[in-house]
């Protein structure tokens, strides 16, 4: 028998009909989404969409009320705790910049790794030459090679939006989410960091929420939009901003 | 301990604080026994007694310290874990009584006598020998913390409320060890020692060489906190503190970290407790009182937490003016005045001592850098460039 033959879909990542509500409050409303292995998926729409919660969702911070989401097409996300969906291979950058502030980005980094996560592995752990250089690489690509030494809580906003898009890649995760990624971004930066998902998702899944439509536009990827928890509209860039109910409650007329 | 760990461990801080431990664990013993009494560089034997009791309470601040200041579990119940660790140590030295007791009895303490007790209860099995007696005061602390912790840890209960459910473990202690049928000798507790390991426990010796251990097991401490914090662990630790959540989302498994420094800190907690019970010659229930928890918490913020040699520090200069002050006629003011310090450090000096000498010292330096680059610079007749 075909291995390929036990998977429930091809897709990276399969959420279909997630229903999630907070007393009464329906934040996610038959939500349907597939993500195939390579994708990089834009997802706009209002605030109080959903957008973050689908996110908790997948990674197992929220449990939904019903519905199924599998990841890699056999993995019941829904059953599964934070530790053990980031040990799967999915990384979340917050919409907020969380790194370890009091730390260097060097250490920031280290932390990152996908490598040994025990406690007892951390205790012993002794630098290797391919861990370090991994850090050279990766801090490379964030442009931080400079600052590698500094404080991660004396970097500026920017700074520590990329450096957490750093630490996404020393995870090396299967499929990233990243939440607003260039959220107090300036221009210059937005560009840079839109080059940076683009190089990204050469070799990840990459799923990112956006507000600023000429970074979404930018990225020119598949379009999503959520409104009140479930899926508005889908497809390219143009055709999602040319749909009348998009213009009515995201885009403004 | 590897080779590398150690060598990781040693920074300049660690290196002087360990020499000036090891320093005061020979020579106060040594002059307290070789100069004649009354001499001038003689340590009286009651200051021998006094500052080995300092000592435990340097090993219970480093054990704070290690999981408050490092990973953010603010314990208000490590007085428990002490306590244990003295009764453990405190049962160990009644079975050595032996038939010196009031009552005579060779095998049940007076207490039990009294109490009309015909045996010994089972879980007094084991403490007349001292390696089972010493083994238990790693294993009944380090088991408490385990269990409490898996508990709490695993439910994700944190910050403030963790702080009140420690109080509350403390605080059943302190009810149940009181109850004469818990049957570890009630509200007056144990006490009336003779002997330890053979030796007397008042003879200037026997203290001299419990004060040597005590700095012993202070230094080892410190040896096993330093190893952990400069270990990728202790990277860690200082990330699930500073940002729990995202921690988790990185994939490590927070609940399994917190539980392994909480009840590694219980079994130094429980060490000191054990060192401070025959230096004191006596352990009762009021051990476990939960205002001891809260001051040794104090004495951590006093020296500066996350620095362990601030929270050893701060452990021995509250004491110190502790003792100072309720031996005179400001001592029915101490409490008033611990709670002043604890305010005014909070407020003019949130890092504690340590901490805030290490920021001075650190921008100190950078200074002086910046001021050597600048001369520098000027000698050879270029503008000095700003570093980023």
């Amino acid at each position: 028998m075909n291995v390929m033959d036990t998977r429930a879909t091809s897709a990276m990542l399969y959420l279909d009909g997630v229903h999630v509500s907070f007393d009464g409050f329906h934040a996610i409303n038959n939500l349907s989404l597939t993500l195939e292995p390579g994708e990089m998926r834009a997802i706009i729409g209002p605030n109080g969409a959903g957008k973050t919660t689908m996110m908790d969702i997948i990674t197992g911070k929220t449990k939904p009320d019903e519905g199924t989401v599998l990841f890699d097409g056999v993995t019941d996300l829904t059953r599964l705790d934070e530790t053990r969906i980031a040990e799967l291979g999915i990384g979340r950058k917050f919409q907020k910049p969380t790194v370890f502030e009091s730390q260097t980005v060097q250490d920031n980094l280290l932390l990152a790794l996908n490598v040994d996560h025990s406690v007892r592995g951390t205790l012993f752990w002794r630098g290797s030459k391919a861990e370090s250089e991994r850090i050279d690489k990766v801090l490379e690509t964030i442009r931080l090679t400079d600052a590698r030494n500094r404080l991660a809580g004396s970097l500026s906003h920017g700074q520590k939006q990329w450096l957490e898009i750093g630490m996404l890649l020393a995870q090396d995760p299967k499929l990233l989410l990243v939440d607003e990624p260039v959220a107090g971004m300036t221009d210059v930066e937005t560009h840079l960091t839109a080059e940076l998902l683009k190089e990204i998702n050469k070799t990840h899944t990459v799923m990112v929420v956006e507000h600023d439509m000429t970074f979404v536009r930018e990225l020119g990827v598949k379009v999503t939009c959520l409104h009140e928890g479930t899926v508005l509209a889908e497809g390219t860039i143009d055709q999602v901003s040319a749909n009348e109910r998009v213009i009515e409650v995201y885009l403004g007329r | 301990m590897t080779p590398h760990m150690l060598t990781r461990s040693l920074d300049r801080g660690a290196t002087i604080f360990l020499a000036i431990v090891a320093a005061c664990g020979i020579l106060i013993p040594l002059s307290n026994l070789l100069l004649p009494a009354g001499s001038f560089l003689q340590v009286p034997t009651y200051l021998v007694a006094l500052w080995g009791k300092y000592v435990c309470y340097a090993i219970l601040a480093l054990a704070i310290d290690l999981i408050w200041g490092y990973c953010g579990i603010l314990s208000l119940g490590h007085g428990a874990f002490f306590a244990l660790g003295g009764y453990a140590m405190g049962m160990y030295l009644m079975r050595q009584i032996g038939t010196r007791g009031v009552y005579g009895n060779p095998i049940l303490p007076d207490f039990m006598v009294f109490l009309n007790w015909q045996k010994l209860p089972w879980y007094w099995y084991g403490f007349d020998m001292f390696w089972f007696a010493a083994l238990m005061v790693l294993v009944v602390p380090g088991l408490l913390a385990f269990c409490f912790g898996w508990l709490a840890f695993r439910s994700r209960v944190t910050g403030v409320y963790l702080s009140i459910i420690t109080q509350a473990m403390t605080y059943a202690l302190l009810l149940a060890f009181f109850r004469n049928d818990f049957g570890f000798g009630g509200n007056n507790g144990l006490t009336d020692f003779k002997d330890i390991l053979g030796f007397n426990v008042q003879a200037e010796g026997t203290r001299a060489a419990l004060f040597a251990l005590s700095c012993l097991a202070l230094i080892i401490g410190f040896l096993i906190c330093r190893a952990i914090v400069s270990s990728k662990l202790g990277k860690v630790l200082i990330a699930v503190r500073d940002a729990e959540s995202r921690t988790r989302f990185l994939g490590y498994r927070v609940e399994s970290y917190k539980l392994f420094v909480f009840t590694v800190s219980a079994c130094m907690a429980g060490v000191a407790g054990a060192l401070y019970v025959p230096q004191v010659g006596i352990i009762n229930p009021s051990e476990f009182a939960p205002g001891n928890s809260i001051e040794a918490v104090i004495w951590v913020a006093v020296g500066g937490r996350g620095t362990l040699v601030g929270a050893a520090l701060g452990a021995v200069v509250v004491n110190y003016a502790k003792t100072f002050f309720t031996s005179g006629v400001l001592a029915p003011y101490w409490l008033f005045m611990l709670g002043a310090l604890f305010i005014l450090v909070t407020l003019l000096l949130p890092k504690g001592i340590v901490g805030t000498f290490n920021a001075w010292w650190a921008s100190t330096r950078e200074k002086s850098t910046a001021a050597a680059i600048a001369s520098a610079a000027a000698e050879n007749g270029v503008e000095p460039k700003m570093a980023e």
